[in-house]
């Protein structure tokens, strides 16, 4: 849901980072908070625990220009992705425009990939939405480690309509502002559809 | 889409704006902010410097999040009011028409029970005007408003033009 204020001419934008625990949500996010300019980003807030769990969520504001006179904020979110904190995912995802999910690219983590990406779809359809007609991109994420599994392997189960998908080491910031990218352009290009 | 995005015109954020401000006045507030339930500021009155205004949205919006998600626990439908007691300042948290949340910080030159006799008179004005950003935003959008828009040409270029 995205507030366009004609008024302040601004629209906020809300995306949300969602995957498995450890996939790399709050990587992202730090990676694109230390590769912005000060002045077009707020604080990185993070609602973690003492181990730097996600307990809540993370959230990065970012104006990184304007388009036609009006100033594009995106709110960015992660979700906490333990299981157990499934109540608190479905909040997080209230009024958002647009999905991110970062897979975790190594083998073992392809069952919790999979569960993720289940519980993103159900938590969706809970609010009315439906992931096909959601701005959505897919993050292969930790591609630097020796175990993973091949992106087609993955696509086949992570994305079966084919979307375009990025390779990311969310830890150097290979893929991430591609990623962050390709989901802000269709977020603009839904609302050049609406208004 | 689940719900309507909101669209606020330069009349109805004056209207807003103004009720803010008499609030601010009336309730010997130190700062008011009013929030979007997806945790995007909308407004706000008095001195808003030394705060991080977005990050105060954000945070109060998943305060408020987390507090219905624990209402509906409980079988509530929704918790109204929060209000954290601090030892200089005070906050005072409230769901307007189930739609946008009001903040209201205050310390020892106002008090809980004047804020909340404020707080109830400006809801009813705030409720109002925002039924009606509804209803004009759902007229708007069946009737297709769409060659004003200044989205309409939006191009690859424009979003590139964001990442340089
Ligand atoms: N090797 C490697 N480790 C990563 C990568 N991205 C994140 N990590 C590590 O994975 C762990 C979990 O990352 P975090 O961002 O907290 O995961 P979250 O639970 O999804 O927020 C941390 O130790 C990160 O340093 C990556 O691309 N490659
Ligand atoms: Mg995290």
């Amino acid at each position: 849901m995205s507030f366009i204020n004609y008024s302040s001419r601004e629209i906020n934008c809300k995306i949300v980072y969602y995957g498995p625990g450890l996939c790399g949500k709050t990587t992202n996010l730090q990676y694109i908070y230390r590769r912005t300019n000060p002045e077009q980003k707020g604080k990185l807030i993070s609602l973690a625990t003492e181990t730097e769990r996600t307990l809540f969520f993370d959230f990065l504001p970012l104006a990184l220009g304007d388009i036609k006179g009006f100033r594009v904020r995106f709110h960015l979110y992660t979700v906490p992705g333990q299981v157990f904190y499934a109540a608190s995912r479905k909040l997080i995802l209230k009024g958002v425009d647009g999905v991110v999910f970062v897979a975790d690219s190594q083998i073992e983590r392809m069952e919790a990939n999979m569960e993720s990406f289940e519980d993103l779809k159900i938590n969706l359809a809970e609010q009315g939405y439906e992931l096909e007609k959601l701005p959505f991109t897919i993050q292969h994420n930790k591609r630097d480690l020796p175990n993973v599994a091949p992106v087609e392997q993955m696509n086949a189960i992570l994305n079966p309509n084919g979307i375009q998908s990025f390779e990311a080491v969310a830890m150097t910031g290979q893929g991430v502002f591609e990623t962050l990218k390709s989901v802000a352009k269709q977020v603009l290009f839904e609302l050049k559809k609406h208004y | 889409m689940a719900e309507f995005d909101l669209v606020m015109y330069e009349e109805e954020f004056r209207r807003i704006d103004e009720e803010l401000q008499k609030l601010y006045q009336q309730a010997n507030a130190k700062v008011l902010f009013l929030v979007d339930k997806n945790g995007q500021l909308i407004a706000s009155a008095g001195d808003t410097h030394n705060i991080d205004t977005t990050a105060l949205a954000s945070l109060t919006a998943g305060n408020i999040a987390a507090t219905g998600g624990i209402a509906r626990l409980l079988g509530e439908r929704e918790f109204t009011i929060l209000f954290h007691e601090g030892e200089k300042d005070n906050i005072q948290i409230s769901l307007i028409g189930q739609r946008v949340i009001l903040v209201v910080i205050f310390d020892q030159r106002s008090s809980l029970g004047l804020v909340r006799l404020r707080v109830k008179k400006a809801s009813e004005s705030l409720t109002r005007i925002f039924d009606e950003i509804a209803s004009k935003a759902e007229k708007e959008k069946a009737e297709g408003r769409l060659d004003e828009s200044p989205f309409a040409e939006i191009s690859d270029e424009d979003i590139d033009n964001l990442f340089r």
